[in-house]
């Protein structure tokens, strides 16, 4: 049962995933990566992530996507359909990637992974947010810093002066 | 004031530099300047003088000049009396000729130049007599040599006074050889330079007296060329091309008696090399005669002039071969002052005449009576009558012949004391007095001006009185004051005084006879003894000789030279040209095609590799991150599988 | 039961996908979706690496979440870069961005 869902979201996330980086309609492949991370966000559900999942629903479909797509409709070239959507090397890309891709498979089935056998707490939420306001506090304070670099420098580099 | 004479030398050499620097275009500046530096220079030199007859010295003061290790050539001067009257001679005559020339020279173009000359020339005669070394003196020789070429070729639009310039360059240049190479025995034998040094060395019998002859004699012939002495007389009359202020001031007074003046510096070699003073003394002797000889002929006033300067010189040579320092000085002195008037006189003469030719002459003794009267004051003194200064200097100078003992020697002195007698009355008798025979030239002439005539009668005071300070009598004189080691007074013989003034006035007479009276016909006398007349008119064949052997043989040689030259010389040459010529081509074409084909090639295969190695760097991101995953891929390949 | 190995190749080829979109496509936009999925296929090792070797401290996840926030900054500044270059140079290709070259 739990196999047949992976299988399912694993088929529409390589799917839709594929669709983001061929689909010749650049809008087309915001949607596809909706989509696909919606599909991810079901693969955290599965892996009993329950929080990330939210984060992942909240911030990725519902931030970064409204984001690409309002850079989409910025930039006016939506549906430039006769536009080349692929540059010219395509195909060594293929190939490169396709032997990247056969490497780590092999790689990751020849390791033996320590898998251990232990119950993760449920729900997650009260643990990560204990561990990110003890133990992982100073990350927690560098990403919000860069967060808000970032902004400030997305505000800067784009502002019409 | 003695210490500081080296002034007396270097102002002449002031107003050469002002004159050329800033006055060569201003007459009046030019003269003046060079007249005033000179008259300060006699001033000078007369306190100079008068500070020597209080300490005869030498005084000596030694200035550092090439000073290394293995050579050390200071200069010095060296005061002694027989400088100390040079000086006073020099500056006299050398005063005279400058304010003759003012007249002389009036309207020459180049007359700026002309008193730069003058000045650079007294310069470097002053130069000579103060220089107390053999090398300074050589250095100063060398430089009246050159301002006497300068002056001589002054008028050098005229061939012949071009090439007598070259001729008298030249032929002194052979003297000045001998004097070179002797200076280098010396130097070599002595290890100095230095006339005092040398001349104590010599004292002490340090130097081999064969050295001593050699190098004695080799300076001699430096003597000969400047003094024109025989065989290297031929160069004086030719100088006579020169301005007449010229042929007065040097190779009249001053610049001939450099030889003398040499001769005198290294009497001490004479007195003990007995070949050396032979040597000199039967030098002298036949350069008197020789040249007395030829002069009785001779047309050109100046030539006569030269011939008689070139007689007298042979006179002071032949006192001082024979030990007479103070006769031959003493001569030097005396003849300084009459011979420069007479070549003024000339001058003023030529100047009014516009010839040289005494046959062209005649009774301009009524034109010019100030000019003739100090001509025939100028004459007698040469002549030696009494008591005129010549008869006192020709008389010191039978005596210190008598005194050696060389009768044959005496007898041709006296001989040549007639001579001299005669052709300067000759010459007196032929240019002023009798008819004019040309009278065309004789209505133009007329009396110099007064700066022509002013030096003039100056001269002549001094050619009547400057003789008188060696009067035989008189012991605190000339003798007292110049002289080697000692002073020498020998006894007045009134034999000699007495023989000499007879064959003087015998000479006199005869020219008299010949050519006031004309009761004997010359005319006839040189058809008589026509051989011997054709002989001394063509001055005993000595250019024509010379032409035939000496310069004859430099062409032959030369002409083999040239032709060693061009056939195997510049076939050399040219082979090495053309070899160089063919090798460069090669080398040229290996060049083209090789070397520059490699470097060419280096930089198209350079550029061929970077035109495809560019296009790696697209600029394109995608171009990049593409790279960076063949190598993760490449990475993980060779790592780990 | 899906084991450790599944995520694991699921997240490969999910990168695999990733690296392709963003060594061809020419549209920036593209070329940053490109990126999303490559994070994305990170987030899913981490958090499978939580869960099958060390479940109960959670590590995996909290850096999942770092990673979120990182993709988040990454897409803001990127898209402001990208609505710069259209405003510039009036493309959004980015093979024609290609003047740092030479």
């Amino acid at each position: 049962m739990e196999l047949g869902v992976f299988y399912i979201l694993a088929a529409v996330i390589v799917v839709s995933g594929l669709l983001v980086v061929t689909l010749k309609n650049i809008f087309h492949s915001a949607l596809m990566l909706i989509l696909c991370l919606f599909g991810v966000a079901g693969i955290y559900i599965l892996l009993h992530a329950d929080f990330l999942a939210a984060v992942q629903v909240l911030l990725y479909v519902g931030g970064v996507t409204i984001l690409m797509i309002f850079a989409i409709m910025v930039t006016h070239q939506l549906t430039g359909k006769k536009i080349k959507h692929y540059n010219e090397q395509p195909v060594p890309a293929g190939l490169i990637i396709l032997s990247l891709l056969i490497l780590l498979i092999v790689s990751i089935t020849r390791t033996a992974f320590e898998v251990a056998d232990k119950a993760e707490p449920m729900p997650t939420v009260a643990v990560i947010g204990r561990a990110l306001m003890t133990d992982y506090v100073l990350p927690f304070e560098v990403v919000s810093v860069v967060l808000l670099v970032a902004l400030i420098g997305a505000i800067v580099i784009a502002r019409r002066d | 004031m003695i210490e500081y004479s080296y002034i007396i030398a270097f102002l002449p050499l002031l107003s050469y530099a002002l004159i050329v620097f800033f006055f060569s275009k201003s007459n009046k500046m030019a003269s003046g300047v060079a007249i005033t530096a000179v008259l300060t220079s006699f001033v000078l030199s007369t306190i100079v003088l008068f500070e020597v007859l209080a300490d005869h010295g030498p005084h000596i003061f030694e200035y550092e000049w090439i000073s290394m290790p293995g050579l050390e050539l200071p200069l010095s001067i060296y005061i002694d009396p027989l400088a100390a009257v040079m000086l006073m001679v020099v500056t006299i005559v050398s005063s005279c000729v400058h304010i003759y020339s003012i007249g002389y020279m009036h309207g020459d173009p180049r007359f700026p130049r002309f008193f730069s000359f003058l000045s650079l020339f007294t310069f470097s005669m002053l130069g000579l007599v103060i220089s107390g070394t053999f090398f300074a003196t050589f250095i100063f020789w060398e430089l009246v040599g050159l301002t006497s070429y300068l002056l001589i070729g002054f008028w050098f639009e005229k061939k012949v006074a071009a090439d007598a310039g070259k001729k008298a360059f030249i032929t002194t240049k052979i003297g000045d050889l001998g004097f070179l190479a002797g200076l280098l025995i010396l130097y070599a034998a002595a290890g100095t330079l230095n006339y005092e040094d040398i001349y104590h060395l010599i004292e002490h019998h340090q130097i081999p007296v064969i050295i001593l002859s050699a190098a004695g004699i080799l300076l001699f012939c430096g003597a000969v060329g400047k003094s024109a002495q025989f065989p290297l007389h031929v160069w004086l009359p030719d100088a006579m091309e020169g301005p007449t202020p010229v042929s007065a001031l040097i190779h009249a007074a001053t610049m001939v008696a450099a030889g003398v003046y040499l001769t005198a510096r290294i009497m001490s070699i004479i007195v003990v090399s007995e070949s050396a003073a032979i040597t000199i003394a039967y030098i002298g002797g036949f350069t008197a005669l020789m040249a007395a000889s030829i002069g009785l002929v001779q047309n050109d006033i100046k030539r006569v002039l030269a011939y008689s300067t070139v007689s007298q010189l042979g006179y002071m040579i032949l006192a001082l071969g024979c030990g007479g320092y103070t006769a031959g000085t003493f001569h030097l002195m005396t003849h300084a002052f009459f011979k420069a008037l007479l070549f003024l006189g000339a001058g003023s003469v030529i100047h009014a005449a516009h010839t040289n030719d005494i046959q062209e002459m005649g009774g301009l003794a009524k034109k010019m009576p100030i000019t003739s009267k100090t001509f025939f004051i100028a004459s007698l003194s040469i002549a030696g009558i009494f008591p005129l200064s010549g008869f006192w200097s020709k008389d010191e100078i039978f005596l210190s012949i008598l005194e050696e003992g060389h009768i044959g020697l005496l007898i041709l002195a006296i001989v040549v004391a007639g001579m001299t007698a005669f052709y300067m009355f000759r010459l007196c008798f032929l240019t002023f007095t009798g008819e004019p025979r040309n009278k065309e030239k004789y209505e133009h002439a007329h009396e110099s001006p007064n700066t022509m005539t002013y030096p003039l009668i100056f001269l002549a005071i001094l050619a009547v009185c400057a003789g008188w300070v060696g009067i035989p009598w008189l012991h605190h004189g000339y003798a007292s004051f110049v002289y080697h080691h000692h002073p020498h007074h020998p006894h007045p013989n009134y034999m000699l005084m007495l023989i000499g003034t007879i064959v003087a006035v015998g000479g006199i007479y005869l020219a008299y006879l010949m050519y006031y009276k004309r009761s004997i016909d010359p005319v006839a006398m040189g058809a008589r003894f026509k051989g011997i007349y054709t002989f001394l008119f063509n001055k005993w064949w000595f250019d024509e000789l010379y032409m035939g052997t000496v310069i004859r043989f430099v062409y032959w040689f030369m002409e083999v030279l040239y032709r060693f030259d061009q056939g195997v010389i510049d076939w050399f040459v040219n082979f090495v040209g053309r070899f160089g010529l063919f090798n460069a081509r090669f080398w040229q074409t290996f060049d083209v095609y090789v070397i520059d084909g490699a470097v060419n090639g280096a930089g198209i295969v350079t550029r061929w590799f970077a035109g495809g190695l560019r296009k790696i760097q697209t600029g394109a991101v995608q171009n990049y991150a593409f790279v960076v995953f063949l190598g993760v891929v490449l990475f993980i390949l060779f790592r780990f599988m | 039961m899906a084991t450790l190995e599944h995520y694991l190749i699921l997240s490969a080829i999910l990168f695999c996908i990733g690296v392709f979109g963003l060594l061809s496509r020419r549209n920036a936009v593209g070329i940053l979706m490109s990126i999303e999925l490559m994070f994305n296929s990170a987030n899913i090792n981490f958090v499978a690496f939580s869960k099958f070797i060390n479940p109960d401290i959670l590590t995996g996840q909290i850096f999942s979440v770092f990673v979120i926030a990182i993709a988040a900054a990454e897409a803001a500044v990127g898209l402001a870069i990208v609505v710069l270059l259209y405003r510039n140079f009036d493309i959004v290709n980015i093979d024609k961005i290609n003047f740092m070259k030479w």
